[in-house]
């Protein structure tokens, strides 16, 4: 068993990473992920991590990076944020049609105009549909678990994995955090074998044109893979619960066993929100708040039996998705319960967009207005909460 | 309207849709393509290899005499060997319809 | 002489190496003065060679679903970035390579085909950001002078004059307006070890270059110049003759920047008058005798300022 040390998450990232034996790291530094290429760079430079550390020139140029090392049979890392993923994202379909387990750390930030360096989950949410396996993370623990998941998960499956942790909220704070053994890290990371790689002496083509002919197969074929991957994530989080006795789930549940009502959010403010649960449930309120953890592959049955009986839903969304449905997760959420029996009635809020701030008295209202809506059908698919009239 | 079919079953192809085939352009008929086929003289031809290092199409081979032969599976009839010849020994003449 | 060049062998006529790194079967157009260059490239390199392609002409014909006509391991990732792909590449070599995960000393070279449109215009910035870092590398760019792929649009490597689509010889402005981007001043003040300029016409001098440019550790940029019948308007066959009379006319002089020096190959000092070169491609048939004469006072004043730098930075 390691030692829990108190350590700013970036830096924790960082060693976790560095733990996996990466061999290729493209780094390009954009708030909020600097801390995590910065210490990697440190770590190479003193000689402590064996890898080739490439300073490029674009975050565009880091996934051209990463998947050029990929194709090569090497492991790889990168980090980005906001205008970054926004920068390189004709890559992220590239990297995941072109099977290669790439793992990116994505400190969520919010997207420009207006420019911003403080958190909010619109850059995830503009790669939903890029064919890249998700995770997020709530907390430091949860972030370096994730990216040794990460690694084992996008090696089996050959699919690129992101684990989103929320940028400033999550990547600079600090907190106690117990890397794994070493020989465990060996044990549940073992090192890269691609069956199909760049190499003289077995010559492939990648990349390849998609004529009318054949692209409808091709992306059938990533569709399947992805969905398959789920087995693979799960199979991944059980053996990790027998090497460490910590245990994940795609849809993380907080008293929903009894709940009437029900909270949904991603990210870090899942926090909070599990103090407002607790001060409603003293109040005598049947409440419950739930938690995607994995993003990608969507985990509909998961999440159609983690709401049991709820009668309404509040989902919290961390970005816009300008005049349509609802937000992001609201959309998703919506359509999965659309496919099931379970008509629970959704109100879809939008906060804490670019950082701001939202508290327990906060996630209190939301979930007070949720139980209004049982019986009031809200007027509207979404609403951005606690904007100033 | 005719259907669009795929190509292969989407289970065959290997992921990324990779091809472990270097090469295999070598079954494809480019040799269909021309108006005008090249025709050496042996009498003028000094082996020099201009015609096989300057054919963008990879279509000449040495022959066990030294001359080179064009591969007509392949050949475009660009001209381009017959252009450059030093000789002048290869001679563009236009296929029979 | 660097160390690394002092092992260098050249190829003659007579001693041709036989590997052929492309098969044919591929979709080039008849003549194509592109897909030339790129197969002797391979050839010079050998099979122990990673090839990267930037979205293009020479990525498309050579890669048609469910044929390649790659005999090397080859990777086609977007348009501008292949550069970068070689720099993830280069360094996944080095670093399998240095944990034992790769057997054999034998070096693998890392080569880069891209046109003119992925090097001059969209994948600059990646091009100058793998130089910078030092990656070993050969970069070859394969310039023919305009978007050929998607239909002869212009480029920043498209000549003054030019006939493309973005810039057609309209009533009022006849062509391209600017003067073709110094692509090679540009890489040399990058200060790489190894950069030349080559051309198909001279297939020993273009092969030389190319397995110099492997040789050198470190990047290596080889600007060759392309002649493309379809999208010049020139007929198939003249592609060599074209791409001759652009060396003998000083259009494209062919030179060697080694370690900062400039080694001028093909001294050109009684040029063809640049007419000969124009009047075989219709890209430049309308062009006024205004035009014709700029043109002839501008190649002459560059292929100056190359003499200029030889002198000043010579051997």
């Amino acid at each position: 068993m390691g030692k829990r040390i108190a350590k700013e998450v970036s830096i924790a990232i960082a060693d976790a990473v560095a733990q996996c034996k990466v061999d290729v790291i493209a780094a390009y530094p954009i708030t909020p992920q600097t801390h995590i290429v910065e210490h990697l760079a440190e770590l190479v430079n003193n000689g402590e991590l064996d890898a080739e550390y490439i300073p490029v020139e674009s975050e565009h140029a880091a996934m051209s990076a990463c998947i050029g090392a990929s194709a090569a049979g090497a492991r790889t890392f990168t980090s980005t944020a906001a205008q970054g993923l926004l920068l390189m994202y004709e890559n992220l379909f590239i990297a995941s049609a072109l099977r290669l387990p790439i793992v990116m750390v994505i400190a969520n930030r919010a997207v420009s105009a207006p420019i911003s360096i403080w958190n909010d989950h619109s850059d995830v949410m503009s790669m939903r549909d890029a064919g890249w396996i998700h995770t997020f993370a709530e907390n430091g623990q949860e972030a370096v678990d994730l990216i040794y998941h990460a690694y084992r998960v996008a090696e089996k499956t050959l699919l690129p994995v992101a684990v989103n942790i929320d940028g400033f909220t999550l990547s600079h704070v600090v907190e106690p955090v117990e890397l794994m053994d070493q020989e465990l890290v060996d044990k549940f990371v073992p090192p890269l074998k691609m069956k199909y790689k760049l190499d003289p002496k077995k010559p492939i083509s990648i990349g390849a044109i998609g004529l009318p002919e054949i692209y409808t197969e091709a992306k059938k074929a990533q569709d399947e893979a992805l969905k398959a991957s789920y087995r693979t994530i799960m199979a991944s989080w059980r053996e990790f619960e027998k090497l460490t006795g910590r245990r994940y789930q795609p849809v993380e549940t907080y008293q929903m066993e009894d709940a009437e009502v029900a909270l949904m959010i991603m990210g870090s403010l899942a926090e909070t929100a599990m103090n407002a649960i607790n001060r409603l449930r003293k109040k005598g309120k049947k409440v419950g708040l739930l938690r995607f953890r994995l993003w990608r592959p969507f985990p509909h049955r998961d999440f159609i039996r983690a709401i049991g009986k709820v009668k309404a839903l509040a989902v919290v969304d961390r970005a816009v998705s300008h005049c349509s449905t609802g937000g992001p997760v609201g959309i998703e959420v919506r359509s999965s319960l659309y496919q099931s029996n379970k008509r629970p009635k959704v109100v879809n809020f939008i906060a804490g967009l670019s950082g701001r701030d939202v508290t327990v008295d906060d996630f209190e209202e939301m979930l007070e207005r949720t139980y209004e809506a049982i019986s009031k059908r809200p007027k509207v698919p979404y609403e951005i909460y606690g904007v100033k009239e | 309207m005719p259907k669009h079919e795929g190509l292969v079953s989407w289970k065959k192809l290997l992921p990324g849709m990779y091809l472990d085939t270097p090469g295999n352009s070598r079954e494809f008929k480019t040799g269909d393509w021309r108006a005008y086929r090249p025709v050496l003289d042996k009498e003028k031809c000094i082996k020099c290899g201009m015609c096989y290092i300057f054919c963008p199409d990879l279509c000449y081979t040495k022959d066990e005499e030294g001359y080179y032969q064009v591969d007509l599976y392949y050949c475009k009839g660009c001209g381009i060997c017959a252009a450059n010849c030093p000789k002048g020994a290869i001679t563009m003449v236009l296929e029979e319809a | 002489m660097r160390e690394e060049l002092k092992r260098f062998k050249g190829f003659t006529l007579k001693n041709v190496p036989e590997y052929e790194g492309f098969a044919p079967g591929h979709r080039a157009c008849q003549g194509c003065g592109t897909v030339l260059p790129l197969r002797l490239a391979l050839k010079a390199l050998g099979p122990n060679t990673i090839a990267v392609s930037a979205t293009g002409c020479m990525e498309i014909i050579s890669s048609p679903f469910p044929y390649t006509s790659w005999n090397v391991p080859w990777i086609h990732v977007a348009f501008e970035n292949a550069a970068s792909v070689a720099s993830g590449i280069e360094a996944a070599i080095k670093a399998l390579r240095r944990k034992g995960k790769i057997r054999g000393k034998k070096k693998i070279n890392i080569v880069v085909f891209a046109g003119d449109g992925a090097t001059f215009d969209i994948g600059l910035q990646f091009l100058s950001g793998a130089l910078e870092r030092g990656h070993d590398f050969v970069y070859i760019c394969l310039d023919n002078e305009a978007y050929m792929n998607t239909g002869v649009q212009r480029s920043a490597a498209t000549p003054y004059g030019a006939h493309t689509t973005t810039s057609p010889a309209g009533k009022k402005i006849k062509g391209q307006v600017t003067w073709k981007k110094n692509l090679m001043g540009i890489v040399v003040a990058h200060n790489i070890p190894y950069a030349a300029t080559a051309s198909p016409a001279f297939p020993t001098d273009l092969m030389n270059k190319v397995k110099k440019a492997a040789l050198v550790n470190g990047p290596a940029f080889i600007h060759v110049f392309s002649p493309c019948p379809t999208g010049w308007g020139c007929k198939p066959e003249d592609s060599i003759k074209v791409a001759k009379l652009a060396v003998e006319t000083r259009v494209f002089p062919l030179y060697e920047v080694i370690d900062g020096k400039y080694i001028i190959n093909r001294k050109v000092d009684k040029p063809k008058p640049v007419e000969e070169y124009l009047k075989l491609q219709r890209r430049f048939r309308h062009l006024t005798p205004e035009q014709i004469s700029y043109i002839q006072e501008r190649v002459n004043q560059e292929y100056e300022k190359l003499l200029r730098l030889a002198e000043c930075f010579g051997e």
